[in-house]
């Protein structure tokens, strides 16, 4: 398969502005796929973690942007754990949930939620949830 | 001795047991945890995105209230533990940081607190053969899996609690309190967390693996320090019920309610009859129940 790589791509506003607000620098990774490995959640994400990186990198951050993956993750921090060039690829998950709820945008309306849930979870989770899902 | 104490929000209303169990045990071990005079929420998940200064205000506020008081603060919650001790280690690294949230929070940020779980209290400032020589109620062999899941450990170097990949701070409190520690294989993987305001299934599939890895290994109960984890290990038990006809429930229980307990709690001193899966019935057949001495 071709993938056309374009400069412009690579060296986007957003891109940098994800590196700045993370402060992780994708292009460490030498794609070992240790993070995929042990992510508890790759078996459902659309990418998983190094994939997500490997978007990154070829600077194909829209892409990255709407995966189902970056509201999956849970930020449990096994990816960084293990991690031999010291990349955090749930950081850069936070970073790019930031980008989507930072513009407005909701993952998840309050008003969706079901009623035994919002009465039976402890409040750790609620609030935990609003912070990852709500803008 | 007096350890000013964090409780968190949900230890003060849907997790009373794992509170009111470990208040009692530290008064039984001769120390008292004394609650936070003001305290707000931690803010449930630490900011991982550096410039979100605002998600550190309120764990902030937290950690100046205890200082006021102590060089140390505890806390039982693992998320709980995981935001202050991660907000502290940011802020005593980054004094920019620090005067920006001093300024949000308009109180000095004092950077010297400690942040402390209750194990590590037990390990290593009373020490788990004190708690073995004050149990009064050995808890009969039972054979018991910590589960640690991801906040206590991870990011390994600024939590620290135990070695990373294999904990036994855990193992070592039980074998004190006369319990049996189970190893077991993902004993430091996640339960799902969050993901419960969403994604169900995918909650009840984690957690449902953290169990029957548990019991494959011969795990009679699962033994937890966060009340999500709590929440997700019971609830994934009610669909595994409802998918699995063999699907044999196993009680998921807060370590210091065991504790509470070895130390001689009553049962609802202890908080015993405030699981969702109930271990009293194990407690019997195990012939756990009258203190000796």
């Amino acid at each position: 398969m071709k993938i056309k790589i374009e400069n412009r791509a690579l060296h986007s506003e957003e891109l940098k502005h994800l590196e700045r607000i993370t402060g992780e620098d994708p292009a460490k990774c030498y794609q070992c796929g240790n993070c995929s490995a042990g992510c508890p959640l790759s078996y459902i994400m659309d990418y998983p973690p190094s994939q997500m990186i490997r978007l990154l990198q070829l600077g194909r951050i829209d892409e990255a942007k709407s995966a189902e993956s970056v509201w999956l993750c849970v930020s449990c921090m096994q990816c960084y754990a293990r991690c031999p060039k010291d990349v955090s690829a749930g950081t850069l998950f936070e970073g790019l949930r930031q980008l989507t709820l930072r513009e407005g945008e909701d993952y998840k309306k309050i008003k969706e939620l079901d009623m035994p849930f919002l009465k039976g979870a402890p409040q750790q989770a609620l609030v935990c949830g609003f912070r990852k899902f709500v803008s | 001795m007096k350890i000013p104490y964090y409780p968190g929000c949900t230890l003060n209303t849907v997790a009373k047991g794992f509170d009111l169990s470990a208040r009692e045990s530290a008064r039984t071990l001769g120390f008292e945890l004394c609650e936070l005079e003001q305290w707000s929420c931690c803010g449930a998940s630490f900011p991982l995105t550096p410039d979100n200064i605002i998600g550190l205000t309120s764990p902030a506020k937290v950690l100046t209230a205890a200082a006021k008081v102590d060089s140390v603060v505890t806390t039982l919650c693992s998320v709980c533990y995981n935001v202050l001790k991660r907000t502290a280690e940011t802020l005593s690294e980054d004094r920019e940081r620090q005067k920006v949230v001093a300024e949000f929070i308009e109180e000095e940020y004092n950077p010297s607190i400690e942040v402390l779980h209750f194990v590590e209290i037990l390990r290593d400032k009373i020490g788990f053969e004190k708690v073995k020589e004050s149990v009064k109620r050995p808890l009969g062999g039972i054979k018991a899996a910590a589960y640690y899941g991801c906040m206590l450990l991870r990011p390994f170097k600024t939590m620290g609690i135990d070695k990373p990949e294999a904990p036994t701070v855990m193992e070592d409190l039980f074998s004190a309190l006369g319990l049996e520690p189970v190893d077991f294989p993902k004993k430091i993987e996640c339960c799902g967390a969050h993901l419960a305001m969403t994604r169900e299934d995918v909650v009840a599939k984690l957690s449902g693996d953290v169990i029957e890895s548990a019991t494959e290994c011969g795990a009679e109960i699962v033994v937890t320090s966060c009340p999500l984890c709590q929440y997700n290990l019971e609830e994934a038990q009610k669909r595994a019920m409802e998918e699995r006809r063999d699907w044999k429930t196993v009680p998921i229980v807060y370590f210091t309610q065991l504790l509470g307990y070895a130390l001689g709690q009553s049962e609802e001193e202890a908080g015993l009859d405030k699981n969702k899966w109930d271990v009293r019935a194990l407690f019997k057949e195990k012939g756990v129940g009258l203190c000796q001495g």
